[in-house]
């Protein structure tokens, strides 16, 4: 299993073999509140790297959630569509969105790293 | 440019609790609290919340003859208020729009108290010095808090923190009278749906009061989030959002609030689009709306007939914790706005069933009173 990155978006991704997972961070889900509803992206789908693949909505709003890195939908989290809550109680584990099979593992070089991540939420 | 934003009585105890100020109506303004939105909502509809709502504007009105000098802004009969209660009434324009909504009590024959909306108070205010005779005084009461103890408990609350005479009080009464040894005033009213109390104290005794309250083990704080939510669930408007200058009080569904002697003699402004209005009824009605699935729908969300045709657009629309979905509220082509007429929704290019659901979504505890005379 590898490291984990992050994007200046709050999402983070992880490589698993062949199959990265994505996810949004405890910052992303602390801002955002209590999460009442996410739309998950067709499985199938090919995205690229920055594209609005998923919604996550509070009580309060709205917001897009964006592909870290290229590739295609291969397994969303369905548990998300019965409860959602386990984005808040959960975001680095069992409250992810969806897995990708990248097309270019090497564009996950381009994210943080933990330390560089943790660094960036000092900036905020 | 960062916008100086006004502190209420109550913002360092806001900061104590761990509160998430946001800017609201030029305030900072806790949004919500550690406990977060549906934790606070849910505290509301179980137990007791308290909110501060100290952005609002607070104002007395005296005089002679203040009830009919007052009734120059508004269709509501001020006139009949008894002394002690306490009357939703709407601000209306001379073109027949709503300017603003507001809580008028009566505290005694000639003296009134106004709560006003924190983004309208000062348009209010200028609207009430143009009318008001100059025999009449407005005087904007910018030195106190003002809070909301919402929820079933609330009145058990009181009872505990020695305020017997608020505590008697039915729905839309008020008194000034004292609350955990603080002066105060008091009135049986709010904006959840739940029965409780809206109390109106010193800025200097504020957080010492919300404290004594907050020592109750069955009251929570609750903010800005919960307060919305626990709103529209009620089927309330919020100014700005479901009304504003260009809804009349017909369109919002609030005729209920013209008195009857005022349709007798239209001498409010406004009077003639809504006569028309009443008469010809409006083209379009403010309804609920009740979105299939799970996705909230929001506020300038276009609503759709079912033939594809746009009927209207809402005004509201929240994930409704207690309803356990998402719940709107919105104008309506009037030919669609009875029950269960379906519709449909435009949410990020999908078209989402939905259909007209009677307000309120979840039914108003208010404590009525029990005279029988």
């Amino acid at each position: 299993m590898s490291e984990m990155k992050f994007t200046k978006d709050h999402e983070w991704i992880r490589l698993d073999g062949d199959v990265a997972t994505v996810g949004i961070t405890d910052h992303a889900q602390t801002a955002l509140g209590d999460v009442v509803f996410v739309e998950l992206p067709e499985v199938g789908r090919i995205v690229t790297a920055g594209e609005a693949c998923a919604v996550v909505e509070s009580v309060k709003a709205a917001s897009d959630i964006y592909a870290p890195i290229s590739g295609k939908v291969v397994e969303v989290n369905h548990a998300l569509s019965d409860n959602p809550g386990l984005v808040n109680t959960s975001p680095l584990a069992d409250g992810w969105f969806f897995r990708l099979e990248p097309s270019d593992a090497a564009e996950l070089e381009a994210l943080m790293d933990e330390t560089a991540y943790a660094a960036y939420l000092e900036t905020l | 440019m960062t916008e100086v934003l006004l502190a209420t009585p109550l913002e360092p105890l806001h900061r104590r609790l761990g509160a998430r100020l946001v800017p609201f109506a030029g305030y900072a303004m806790p949004v919500q609290y550690p406990a977060g939105i549906l934790a606070e909502h849910t505290q509301c509809r179980t137990k007791a919340a308290l909110f501060d709502v100290s952005h609002m504007g607070q104002a007395r009105v005296e005089g002679p003859a203040a009830a009919e000098a007052l009734e120059r802004a508004t269709p509501a009969d001020l006139v009949s208020l008894a002394l002690g209660r306490q009357r939703y009434a709407l601000l209306t324009t001379d073109a027949g729009g709503i300017l603003d909504d507001a809580m008028i009590a009566r505290l005694a024959e000639d003296r009134f108290f106004l709560v006003l909306n924190a983004a309208r108070k000062e348009v209010d205010l200028a609207r009430l010095r143009a009318l008001l005779p100059s025999s009449v005084t407005l005087t904007p009461l910018e030195d106190r808090a003002l809070i909301a103890l919402q929820g079933p408990v609330a009145e058990a609350v009181l009872a505990r923190a020695g305020a017997e005479e608020a505590v008697a009080l039915p729905f839309l009464g008020v008194a000034e009278t004292r609350v955990a040894g603080f002066p105060v005033l008091v009135s049986r009213s709010g904006y959840t749906g739940e029965d409780g109390f809206e109390i109106s104290v010193a800025a200097e005794d504020a957080i010492a009061l919300v404290e004594a309250l907050l020592a109750d083990p069955d009251v929570a704080p609750a903010g800005l989030g919960a307060r919305d939510s626990l709103r529209l669930e009620a089927g309330l408007c919020l100014y700005g959002n479901d009304i504003d200058e260009t809804t009349s009080p017909v369109e919002a569904g609030l005729v209920w609030t013209i008195g009857k002697r005022r349709r007798v003699d239209w001498d409010f402004p406004g009077a003639e689009r809504i006569r028309r209005e009443l008469d010809e009824g409006p083209a379009r009605r403010r309804v609920g709306i009740l979105p299939e699935g799970r996705q909230p729908a929001r506020a300038g969300t276009e609503v759709l007939a079912a033939d594809g045709t746009p009927i209207g657009t809402l005004t509201s629309g929240t994930f409704g914790p207690s309803v356990g979905g998402p719940i709107a509220m919105g104008y309506v082509a009037s030919p669609f706005a009875g029950d269960a007429t379906p519709v449909e929704l435009s949410l990020r290019g999908r078209l989402v069933p939905a259909r007209i659901h009677p307000l309120p979504f979840v039914p108003h505890r208010y404590k009525r009173s029990s005279r029988t005379s």
